[in-house]
């Protein structure tokens, strides 16, 4: 088969094309990559529209209690709460939540 | 005296990605019959998409499939910009038609893979998802993920591309396309293990194909000339578009469809970046979606055909999604029946069934 010798010459004498994960060599994410949501609790004013618009249910905003719960486990990572946050409060960073053996949702207490 | 036997191929068997169950009645080493059955994965996203809102259905659809997740969406989202009485701007419709051909090149390129894998030709297997790499990163680039791209909504599209993106994409596809040509189709044109492997393999022909309503590469590789596509959706009119045919029917024609196809792909990619006029993205969608109506796309295996039923709230009454797979299953039962046991799994594969999609 001649038209495989350039591949497989190229392959021999080329690094691996695979990364080892998750312990050297990782890719940076491009930017804009749609990873964990942040939230600034100064900037927030508990409106609720990112618990409204989430099509995973994973945000709850409680008036009451001046909370804000995440659960990064039921989160798709659509970016939709980002987008529609009148105050701008949250921000999406471009890695996403790290497995875990528990779990856990974040609770943010908003300041008045 | 032929010995009768029934064999069950899948639902878990190697060289199927996803779960479908085919009981194959042998005689010795020929298959005379064959039953497929289906429902191992059933998720519920019909009933599912009734109780979410019609905005929130979008991310939904996206995983209807996981490889052609951005078409579904698109479908979805047309469907629904029909019953709300928008129209997506003319930069969002090139954006939909980038995103949907990257989707088929990457499909295209997963199955490519799959069938070298199911041949047992490891290395062409490996170099041809080492390319589909570089569509994963354009994917991961434009919509800032690298399979559920999310960038469909109704009334648009989320993100736009930016001039230097676009030069970079230009920059990938190019490396892309030089990959193929040096990897996948020298290998898929000229290599005898192939050929002798899917050459006169699962014959369907061209009145066998329309009988059994047949869509996407299977019908196209016996010669049918259907592609949603023709229809001139998204941006599909202005970039222009041909169907890839091939007219032998069997599953070596089916899978030079799909290898023509990536190149074609590739191409309309090229041009909707070059064609895509200045303008904004996404337009404002006030109402609620009302009356019903039927949205219909090309995806990597064929037609999918969306009915969606609103009533004038914030849910919508009925969704019904039909995928091309199911369309395609009949087809086996023309197919496999006179082929040897062990060309069963490239047959079965030779159609792209993808059972999640299907059953939904």
């Amino acid at each position: 088969m001649p038209w495989m010798f350039p591949t497989i010459m190229k392959n021999l004498f080329s690094r691996p094309a695979t990364r080892r994960y998750p312990f050297k060599d990782i890719r940076e994410p491009f930017p804009g990559y749609r990873g964990k949501i942040y939230l600034d609790p100064n900037k927030c004013d508990l409106c609720g529209d990112c618990a409204r618009v989430c099509p995973a249910d994973a945000i709850e905003v409680s008036l009451e209690n001046r909370q804000w719960k995440y659960d990064p486990f039921k989160c798709i990572y659509c970016g939709t709460c980002v987008e529609v946050c009148p105050p701008q409060a949250l921000r999406q960073d471009k890695y996403y939540a790290k497995p875990a053996a528990v779990k856990a949702t974040e609770t943010i207490s908003v300041p008045v | 005296m032929a010995v009768r036997t029934v064999i069950p191929f899948g639902p878990q068997h190697p060289v199927l990605p996803e779960p479908v169950h085919l009981k194959l009645e042998l005689e010795d080493e020929r298959v005379v019959g064959v039953t497929p059955i289906l429902g191992y994965v059933h998720r519920g996203i019909e009933k599912a998409a009734e109780l979410n809102t019609f905005r929130q259905n979008t991310n939904l659809f996206d995983r209807v499939c996981g490889i052609c997740s951005f078409i579904h969406c698109q479908t979805y989202c047309q469907g629904v910009e029909v019953l709300t009485g928008v129209e997506a701007p003319p930069r969002a419709r090139f954006l939909r038609t980038f995103w949907g051909e990257l989707s088929r090149v990457h499909s295209h390129l997963l199955w490519l893979g799959l069938l070298a894998d199911c041949m047992g030709f490891e290395s062409l297997f490996m170099q041809i998802w080492r390319a589909r790499e570089i569509v994963l990163d354009i994917s991961e680039m434009t919509t800032g993920h690298r399979v559920i791209q999310a960038s469909s909504v109704v009334g648009g599209v989320r993100r736009d591309i930016n001039k230097d993106m676009v030069k970079e994409v230009e920059k990938r596809l190019v490396a892309l396309k030089e990959m193929l040509d040096n990897t996948m189709a020298p290998a898929l044109l000229h290599d005898a293990t192939i050929k002798r492997r899917a050459v006169g393999k699962g014959m369907l022909s061209k009145e066998q194909a329309e009988l059994l309503g047949a869509v996407g590469p299977t019908a196209r590789g016996s010669g049918v000339a259907i592609d949603v596509r023709q229809t001139g959706y998204a941006a599909y009119k202005e970039v222009g578009f041909e169907p890839v045919v091939e007219t032998a029917g069997d599953s070596y024609a089916r899978t030079v469809v799909r290898a023509r196809e990536t190149y074609q792909s590739i191409e309309i990619m090229r041009k909707a970046l070059a064609m895509m006029p200045e303008g904004e993205v996404l337009v404002r969608v006030d109402g609620y979606p009302e009356g019903e109506t039927v949205s219909r796309c090309e995806q990597p295996r064929g037609e999918v055909f969306y009915y969606l039923k609103g009533n004038g709230t914030n849910n919508l009454e009925r969704v019904k999604v039909r995928t091309p797979t199911f369309a395609n299953i009949p087809t086996y039962l023309v197919m496999l029946p006179g082929c040897e046991m062990a060309d069963v799994p490239i047959i079965t594969l030779s159609i792209d069934p993808c059972i999640s999609c299907t059953e939904r």
